[in-house]
């Protein structure tokens, strides 16, 4: 139903860094509900699910259902809340140490599934809530409190892990590139199965590459989205480690399938 | 016959033993008695040693005894592992085309022989056993033929053809009474549990597989579409919890289901649900731990674990029945009291609760209703968490035209993220003051049981599945037996009231701490004896007994 007033402001205060780039994920992200909730879809149904850390505190912030639930576990949690109710729309923030350290697994079985669910991450490159360590997507030498003379781990890509996993909406957007981010917000609302967006955010406190992102980040046409191959070869444009190529973001594969929870 | 008959069934994995198993329990219950059956088997596909025990009895039983009339073998290895067990009256019935067995009253049947001459498989030898074993007993033709065609579904005509053949080689030796009684549903703990959460209105159950819950698992997948649920498998125990707590929060009656050590995967999304208000109810079907312990057999090992799982403050229903028909009650009892104190509450069981098989009693499911929670009808100013007397919050669920918050960190009325020490405190006593509404509850509930001589000055206190045993032992013995069916919240009154007039406390469990001891100890119950079994089996009926004889 149209509604030009809607409110989705709560009364909890913002506890996250002055300047942090979650603030422009939380406004492109409610653009995005309003739009939506514009063109018909019902704000009732609505559903944020969210993990622990920096990202997961942004559900306080949005006045619509949803679910804390434990770090690295809301991608699981999502399905369960479609399995108890088919015209729910979950949608999960979660950061990159908690998808893809501590729950991976459940990411890959979501994808895997096609669990008709939207999964948006809040990829900052490390462990900031608790005072930044490397994460999955550090890149190699990172110096965090557990790395002090830089991590040795190299990190992987969570685009070709989702396309491996055969996820079948795959995306990528920037924090400050926020009608971008929007844009891609609601697509991957809209679409019917399991849709993944890696949002790439500087952490102003612990790694901030804001420069560095706005000088290399790229925005991508849609084109051959239902090719794996194609979407190899974009993804592979930046191996997450590589400091001098481009970075593209876009949509990289979108190939619909049957969802999980229609079947079960 | 006398009133009770052993009958051990035995062979490599893929014989077919257990199937045979539960055809000779049925042909029994077309006859009208009680039975139960004790399976064993190992973690192996193939080969091995697996054997069924059916015990059957004009009376109501839910225990095996060690000693056996009847071993039915087929392989050598049957009998040797099994022999000592015959009472000296005892007779085998084997297959003397593969082995020789030089026992006394040892009967040979040349099931090879008949099972080729039909053309048929080599499993098909259990059904030519099953067939001799019944014409000895004198049960009539149509009787066991009755029963094989409800039993086995494929290649019906090859296999009567055999048992047929098997049947008329062989001489009667007993006759079997028919007690022209109406036969009773036979089901293992798994399924009857499964059938008392259907009957509260169960809506989703998920699960990874692990032995002995994944009964439940199959049983469910198998019949999702008869009650229209929804059942799936997930990609480990964290994910089965961490989806449950979604699907209960959208609304949906949900229970998972796994053993000790899917069951400590579990204990972070057990406090979450604690936390965050969610009901849900969790099957623990205990094998013997700890580690991956001895996975196919039995223990009673994690009451402990159980009773104080989950981080923080918690209270919870913790329910441990003793036989198919406390399990079918209890899975149905918890899905109702979960939901009507929004927390999640755990079943108790274990192997041998969860594979025997038990003569069930229907009634048990008239007495299951689906209760009504408390729910949210007035508007959209709506409060998840609202603070209300008995801590106990109305609830409504997304989709609803109203915004529901559920939080897993400390959170005010509406849900939002709280950290100051006024409001703390405000929700953690509203969830205090639930835990003693939930203590209040049990005096609701028949929480403790009593068998056997209600006078006896001398009782035998046991829990979970040791239940079967130590009734049937007290029945023979003449003492009273005392049966806590539901361990916490701890029904302390109840307990003391059972107690009253007993002078000698016996405590029978099988684990190696005396766990219900520890727990009776803190309500300054001391039993004067404690007899322990942790060999993983089970007590024999006979064998408790034998061990209870000079208390």
């Amino acid at each position: 139903m149209a509604n030009n007033n809607i409110n989705l402001n709560t009364k909890a205060k913002n506890t996250w860094c002055p300047g942090c780039s979650n603030f422009a994920i939380l406004n492109s992200f409610k653009k995005a509900v309003k739009e939506l909730i514009k063109t018909g879809f019902a704000k009732k149904n609505f559903v944020l699910i969210s993990g622990i850390g920096c990202s997961s505190k942004i559900i306080d912030y949005i006045d619509l259902n949803s679910l804390s639930c434990l770090h690295g576990r809301p991608v699981v949690s999502a399905t369960g809340v479609k399995l108890a109710n088919p015209d729910l729309k979950p949608i999960v923030f979660a950061g990159d140490g908690g998808t893809y350290n501590e729950g991976v697994s459940h990411l890959i079985h979501a994808a895997k599934r096609n669990s008709d669910i939207t999964v948006l991450i809040h990829d900052n490159r490390n462990f900031a809530l608790t005072t930044s360590q490397f994460t999955a997507t550090s890149p190699k030498g990172f110096k965090g409190g557990s790395s002090p003379k830089g991590s040795i781990e190299a990190p992987f890509d969570p685009l070709e892990l989702m396309l491996a996993s055969n996820g079948s909406f795959i995306a990528r957007s920037y924090a400050f590139k926020m009608d971008h981010l929007k844009e891609i917000i609601k697509k991957a609302i809209k679409h019917k199965g399991f849709s993944f967006v890696e949002i790439l955010q500087p952490c102003i406190s612990f790694y901030n590459n804001t420069k560095d992102y706005n000088k290399r980040i790229y925005e991508i046409e849609d084109s051959n989205l239902d090719s794996k191959e194609k979407a190899l070869e974009k993804i592979n444009e930046w191996d997450y480690n590589d400091e001098k190529s481009k970075i593209p973001i876009g949509i990289f594969y979108n190939k619909k399938r049957k969802s999980f929870e229609g079947q079960v | 016959m006398e009133k009770d008959l052993s009958i051990l069934i035995g062979g490599k994995a893929g014989q077919g033993s257990r199937k045979a198993g539960l055809i000779i329990a049925k042909i029994f219950n077309e006859l009208g008695y009680h039975v139960f059956i004790y399976d064993e088997y190992q973690s192996l596909i193939r080969g091995g040693h697996s054997f069924s025990k059916i015990r059957v009895s004009k009376e109501k039983i839910a225990s095996h005894n060690n000693q056996i009339d009847f071993l039915l073998a087929l392989d050598k290895n049957t009998i040797e592992e099994h022999k000592n067990e015959l009472n000296n009256k005892g007779k085998v019935l084997y297959n003397c085309d593969s082995f020789v067995c030089n026992l006394k009253g040892s009967i040979g049947l040349k099931a090879t022989t008949i099972v080729s001459s039909c053309n048929g498989i080599d499993i098909m030898e259990n059904i030519a056993l099953i067939a001799s074993f019944s014409k000895t007993l004198g049960i009539a033709w149509n009787i066991l033929e009755k029963i094989l065609k409800k039993e086995l579904a494929k290649k019906l005509d090859l296999n009567l053809k055999i048992a047929k053949k098997a049947f008329n080689s062989e001489k009667k030796l007993l006759n079997i009474e028919n007690l022209n009684k109406k036969p009773a549903k036979l089901l293992t703990g798994n399924e009857a549990l499964s059938l008392g959460a259907l009957k509260a209105g169960l809506d989703l159950y998920l699960a990874y597989p692990m032995t002995p819950a994944t009964g439940v698992l199959h049983f469910l997948a198998e019949k999702k579409d008869d009650f229209d649920i929804k059942v799936a498998q997930l990609e480990n125990e964290i994910g089965v919890i961490n989806a449950a707590i979604g699907a209960a929060y959208a609304g949906a009656k949900t229970m998972i289901g796994t053993s000790g050590g899917g069951f400590a995967l579990m204990s972070e999304g057990f406090s979450v649900a604690v936390q965050n208000e969610t009901p849900l109810v969790l099957v623990e079907s205990q094998r013997m731990s700890p580690g991956s312990g001895v996975p196919t057999y039995n223990g009673q090992g994690d009451l402990s674990f159980a009773l104080n799982v989950g981080h923080g403050d918690i209270e919870k229903f913790v329910a441990a029945p003793g036989d198919a028909n406390g399990a079918c009650f209890w899975a149905g009892k918890l899905l109702n009291l979960s939901w009507k104190y929004q927390t999640p509450s755990i079943l108790l069981i274990d192997k041998e609760v969860s594979e025997s098989t038990f003569s069930f009693d229907k009634d048990i499911l008239k007495k299951i209703k689906q209760e009504k929670p408390k729910l949210w009808n007035k508007g959209k100013d709506y409060l998840r968490y609202k603070d209300t007397k008995t801590g106990i919050s109305p609830m409504a669920f997304p989709g609803q035209d109203l915004v529901v918050k559920s939080n897993t960190y400390e959170h005010d009325e509406y849900g939002l993220t709280v950290e100051d020490p006024d409001q703390v405190k405000k929700m953690q006593e509203k969830r205090l003051r639930k835990f003693k509404e939930m203590k209040k509850e049990v005096d609701n509930l028949k929480a403790v049981e009593v068998y056997g001589n209600k006078n006896a000055k001398k009782a035998i206190i046991a829990w979970g599945s040791t239940k079967g045993p130590a009734r049937d032992a007290a029945k023979k013995l003449n003492l009273k037996m005392i049966f806590p069916v539901l361990l916490q919240p701890f029904p302390e009154k109840q307990i003391k009231k059972a107690l009253k007039g007993v002078e000698k406390l016996v405590l029978v469990e099988t684990n190696g701490l005396a766990q219900l001891g520890q727990l009776l100890a803190r309500y300054g119950i001391k039993p004067d004896k404690t007899i322990l079994k942790y060999d993983a089996r089970v007590f024999g009926c006979d064998e408790l007994k034998e061990k209870l004889s000079n208390f």
